[in-house]
């Protein structure tokens, strides 16, 4: 097709041509990210976690954070809690795709409802002697931290809260001897009296 | 103690299976056996209720329950073995997921005792397919399977609609248990969707549409999957208001092609005056449709000075590409009902004649428009001659994928809805023969037409001999161009004309293939043989395999370059080979 020259010139040494050719329309959108925590009470049967997970993985969300167990054991539910980021319209996406899935009861945005209480709990495992051995213990008080193992050169604390107030805890151990974490993942629940 | 074996609800699985079938009102059957399923087709053997078409492979078995479920509104059923038989299935699902179609799959699967262990014809059925159908089950209790059976045929025809599958061992069919008929409790108590829209936002709608200066509706697939009765409300709305009216790929039939507020489709290969009537209105009425990327063209250009009216009954499909601004979930035609009638009361037709002046500027463009040819079969009249061929007669309408949908949905006019059945949404090659099998199954004494391309029609060929085997006599009208020829306008306009892999080298004879299935083969090659040969396709009562040699390098428009707005479509009568240069050079930077 000669007449198409002009293009193939143009093709060349793509002057104008920042991305590949595509059937797709590839746009960047640049909306600002946020972070949830999603509640998700679903029917606790065999691969209910898969769904949600593979929901996630399938269009390319983000997990920050995952938890999940039974909650109501004769009923079977169990309940998510999902810390994610997206601009806004993905985290509404997010929610509506989790809230059509059969097994989903209900989709609770605890930071949109503005009113949640959220914990973490982590083993954070630490080894050494001497002055460290000390500061460890004495940061850990600071953090309410509790010893629940201890040898001569070593300590587990669990330590509960927020999960930035873990996070702040686990760096200030890492000149001290951190070893290893253990951490359970983001919990959620709303305040006063209503359950979701 | 009671006697369970006089107990008529004591059955084995397998026996259970057909049972819900049954009771389900299923007539007919699309599979393939295998040894996970056997204890199943033994029951299949020993009665006469339900018809088991037997397929040429599980692809096959999963668009012709496509077909039927898209042409009769009834969901598609589908039997098949483990192992290959399911992972074959994984194409029709994933179809049936995108276009929103009812369908019930079950698979076999090995005996409860060895799933996970690599067993022979083992494979992780729910796995593969969890992604790929709107829910499915693995029963691994006998006790369990009519309850499961049952919501999956609800889960698969209530709400949006969508594929299903539940996966049997063979220990399960071979076990004795207790068999129920359906009953409400069912289905998960999680699982409701929404069918009535809300009332406020109906009267929000109605305030948006009542004060539109220039409005459009824009209807899609969901309009068809929520009844005739939504098609008959979507011509009623369409009476009221006065509205003009383009619909997609999948919506095409719910407004008739002849009605005067019709536009043509929109899109892609969507008319000028279509997307033009999208781009520039100040009020849209979307009824179940999602804003698909072929619909939009660039987003940030999409529409920009319109407030949108959505109905849709999936929460999920509101928001995700384009905000809009009055979201209204639940069924199209129950909202529809809804918004008919406080506008009937509360709003009258605003006059928009002016809009109707601007539009009738661009239908004026005729961006259908195309050179006639004397000496060869350009693709765009062999679709207007089949139109004209099989004009008044009970028509319905399959297709592959690439130039020839695109021309049977701009040249082919569908006036009901449930006519035309297209993959919209996976796009996949080899569709259409097997859909066809399937609208012809449910429809027996109709005309049945699949729209081919020589490429795609090769991908499911096989189910030629089902056809001559079920006696179904289906049409399948090949526009051989003797290229893959989406790929080669793709290839022409965006790659520098370098034709990779898209010759239809070594193509088949066709008419020789026809006679070696056992059906008939006929063949044009100038546009004067079209119209007899046309005819004798249509008057012989058997399979039909029609190679129509057309144009082989004629491109489909009028298009919208990828990265460009509807206001920038390119028409086929300005589409010199510089002018389509440029509008893909330009839009280069941005596709
Ligand atoms: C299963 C599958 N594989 C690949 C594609 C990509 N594709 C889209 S259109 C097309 C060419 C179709 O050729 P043909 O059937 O001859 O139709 P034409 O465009 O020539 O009318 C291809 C390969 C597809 N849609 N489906
Ligand atoms: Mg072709």
């Amino acid at each position: 097709m000669p007449a198409f020259a002009g293009m193939t010139t143009e093709n060349d040494e793509g002057t104008t041509m920042n991305q590949p050719a595509s059937a797709y329309f590839l746009e960047e959108r640049h909306d600002p990210n946020e972070t949830h925590t999603l509640s998700v009470l679903v029917q606790n049967e065999p691969g209910v976690l898969a769904r949600v997970i593979g929901l996630f993985s399938g269009r390319g969300y983000n997990i920050e954070s995952l938890t999940v167990s039974e909650t109501e054991s004769q009923k079977h539910l169990s309940r998510i809690t999902i810390v994610t980021t997206g601009t806004p319209m993905v985290i509404e996406q997010i929610k509506h795709q989790l809230d059509r899935m059969v097994p989903v009861y209900r989709v609770v945005d605890m930071t949109i409802t503005g009113r949640s209480i959220e914990r973490e709990l982590a083993m954070v495992k630490v080894r050494g002697g001497g002055d460290h051995r000390v500061e460890a213990l004495r940061l850990a008080d600071a953090f309410r931290a509790r010893v629940i193992d201890a040898t001569i050169e070593s300590f587990v604390f669990e330590i509960t809260g927020n999960s930035a107030k873990i996070s702040q805890f686990i760096d200030l151990m890492r000149p001290l001897g951190l070893v290893e974490v253990s951490r359970t993942g983001v919990a959620a629940i709303g305040r006063g009296p209503e359950g979701m | 103690m009671t006697d369970k074996s006089h107990d008529p609800n004591q059955m084995t699985g397998a026996a259970m299976i057909v049972r819900a079938l049954i009771d389900h009102g299923v007539q007919h059957l699309f599979g393939y056996p295998g040894g996970a399923v056997l204890p199943i087709y033994d029951e299949i053997f020993q009665q006469s209720e339900v018809e088991h078409i037997l397929v040429r492979h599980e692809q096959g078995a999963g668009h012709a329950a496509e077909g039927y479920a898209r042409s009769t509104g009834k969901p598609g059923v589908v039997l098949v073995t483990s192992g290959p038989g399911a992972t074959n299935m994984v194409t029709p699902l994933t179809d049936a997921l995108m276009d929103s179609i009812p369908l019930v799959c079950i698979t076999g699967q090995v005996p409860t005792h060895l799933i996970g262990n690599d067993a022979f014809q083992e494979c992780d059925t729910v796995g593969i397919t969890r992604p790929c159908t709107k829910h499915n089950w693995l029963v691994r209790d006998v006790n369990d399977l009519a309850k499961v059976l049952h919501e999956a045929f609800y889960v698969a025809t209530s709400g949006r609609p969508g594929p299903v599958l539940v996966d049997v061992p063979k220990d399960v069919q071979f076990a004795v248990g207790t068999y129920h008929p359906p009953r409400k409790s069912d289905v998960h108590v999680s699982y409701t969707p929404r069918v009535k829209g809300d009332a406020a936002q109906i009267r929000k709608a109605v305030a948006l549409l009542a004060s539109a200066k220039r409005p459009v509706i824009y209807s899609g697939g969901g309009v068809i999957n929520s009844g005739t009765e939504a098609s008959k409300l979507l011509r009623d709305l369409v009476e009221a208001t006065g509205f003009p009216i383009t619909s997609t790929l999948m919506g095409l039939g719910a407004y008739p092609a002849s009605g005067k507020n019709w536009l043509g489709m929109l899109g892609m290969h969507g008319t000028y005056e279509a997307n033009m009537a999208m781009h520039d209105c100040d009020v849209m009425l979307c009824i179940g449709a999602r804003f698909d990327d072929r619909i939009t063209g660039r987003v940030d250009a999409f529409s920009p000075g319109s407030k949108k009216i959505h109905i849709d009954i999936d929460p999920s499909s509101i928001n995700k590409n384009i905000r809009v601004d009055v979201p209204i979930i639940g069924d199209a035609a129950n909202v529809m009902g809804d918004l008919l009638q406080v506008f009937k009361a509360e709003a009258k037709k605003p006059d928009i004649k002016a809009w109707w002046q601007e539009i009738a500027v661009w239908r004026a463009r005729n961006s259908l428009a195309y050179k006639k040819n004397n000496d060869i079969i350009l693709p765009q009249y062999a679709i207007e001659s089949l139109f004209a061929a099989t004009r008044g007669r009970d028509t319905y309408i399959t297709t592959e994928v690439g130039q020839h949908q695109m021309w049977a949905a701009q040249f082919f006019g569908f006036e009901e809805p449930h006519r035309w059945m297209t993959s919209g949404g996976l796009g996949t090659m080899g569709y259409g023969l097997p859909a066809a099998l399937g609208v012809q199954v449910a429809h027996p004494d109709s005309l049945v037409i699949d729209i081919a391309g020589d490429a795609s029609v090769q991908m499911t060929m096989q189910e030629m001999s089902t056809a001559v085997q079920y006696e179904l006599p289906i049409k399948i009208f090949i526009l051989n161009n003797q290229y893959m020829g989406m790929v080669r306008q793709w290839q022409q306009l965006l790659h520098g004309n370098r034709l990779s892999h898209s010759y239809s080298e070594a193509l088949p004879d066709f008419v020789k293939l026809a006679d070696a299935f056992g059906c008939v083969g006929l063949q044009a090659i100038k546009p004067g043989d079209l119209d007899g040969a046309l005819k004798e396709m249509i008057s012989v009562k058997r399979p039909v395999l029609f190679d129509c040699r057309v144009a082989t390098l004629e491109n489909c428009f009028p298009m919208i370059p990828s990265g460009k707005a509807h206001n920038e479509m390119l028409l086929p009568v300005e589409a010199t080979d510089e002018a389509t240069a440029a509008a893909f050079a330009g839009g280069k930077a941005l596709v």
